[in-house]
């Protein structure tokens, strides 16, 4: 099966880029971004500030199994609707630095779009250990897993 | 010696898996490290070895310390590492279809 989510990550480059096609017209599509209720139903965070338009900001918090919580925050540099969003993302209280993202909306037919990410990095090392973190959670979880149905792997 | 062999043995521990997962995130110095487990400090020096010897780990000199962080060209090898952050991405924007799918405007 085709892959709807497609990642391009060249060797070497501190960016990546993120697409995606949806099933939805393209004003849908720029709304599930901009209205609180709906990014908190699909991100699964809660949304404590989501303000879409230039010199905007949004915070967002979650909660993990353990009760702790994390912010993620960022600055909205620009916002033209239905079209596109600049922002900023940093994970607060995480040694990464800020990321820039550059979110493009874009209309297929009137019920299908395009949602390109390009996200920019510090650095190339930054992106890597980006690109690894979900890697290096599956591994733990795997490792809890095994460990909760009692498997020795040794 | 098969290396490949060696990398999924390597990973098949633990206590290195969790080494691992610690690195993903920093580089560390093997004391940060040690740190992290209440095994003795010269097991966990052995576990980083095995790491370090099969790849899995780079050792960076910074001064007068050590720091190991993830090879990321080794772990590529074990499965694309790439996999888990488009699958992270995949599930949000599957479920913000559905949820636009279901959408209606408030009136």
């Amino acid at each position: 099966m085709e892959l709807k989510t497609r990642i391009h990550a060249e060797d070497g480059m501190q960016e990546i880029t993120v697409t995606r096609e949806f099933e939805l017209p393209v004003a849908l599509l720029y709304k599930a971004y901009v209205e609180a209720e709906i990014v908190e139903q699909w991100m699964g965070t809660k949304v404590l500030k989501l303000d879409t338009h230039k010199h905007g900001g949004y915070l967002f918090e979650t909660t993990d199994p353990r009760g702790n919580k994390h912010r993620f925050s960022g600055s909205i540099h620009d916002a033209v609707s239905e079209r596109s969003i600049t922002r900023t993302f940093e994970m607060e209280g995480m040694p990464f630095p800020v990321q820039l993202e550059y979110l493009e909306f874009e209309r297929l037919t009137d019920d299908t779009s395009k949602l390109t990410m390009h996200i920019v990095y510090r650095s190339v090392a930054y992106r890597d250990q980006m690109l690894q973190l979900p890697f290096a959670q599956g591994i733990n979880m795997a490792h809890n897993r095994l460990q909760e149905v009692g498997i020795n792997l040794k | 010696m098969n290396l490949r062999r060696d990398v999924f043995q390597a990973i098949a521990d633990p206590t290195r898996r969790a080494i691992l997962t610690l690195v993903a995130t920093q580089a560390m110095t093997a004391g940060a490290i040690a740190a992290n487990f209440d095994t003795a400090r010269p097991t966990v020096s052995k576990h980083l070895q095995i790491l370090t010897e099969c790849e899995l780990l780079k050792q960076e000199q910074n001064g007068r310390e050590i720091y190991y962080q993830l090879n990321a060209k080794k772990m590529k090898e074990i499965a694309d590492f790439i996999e888990p952050f488009r699958q992270m991405w995949d599930d949000r924007f599957n479920k913000l279809e559905a949820v636009m799918k279901n959408y209606k405007p408030k009136q």
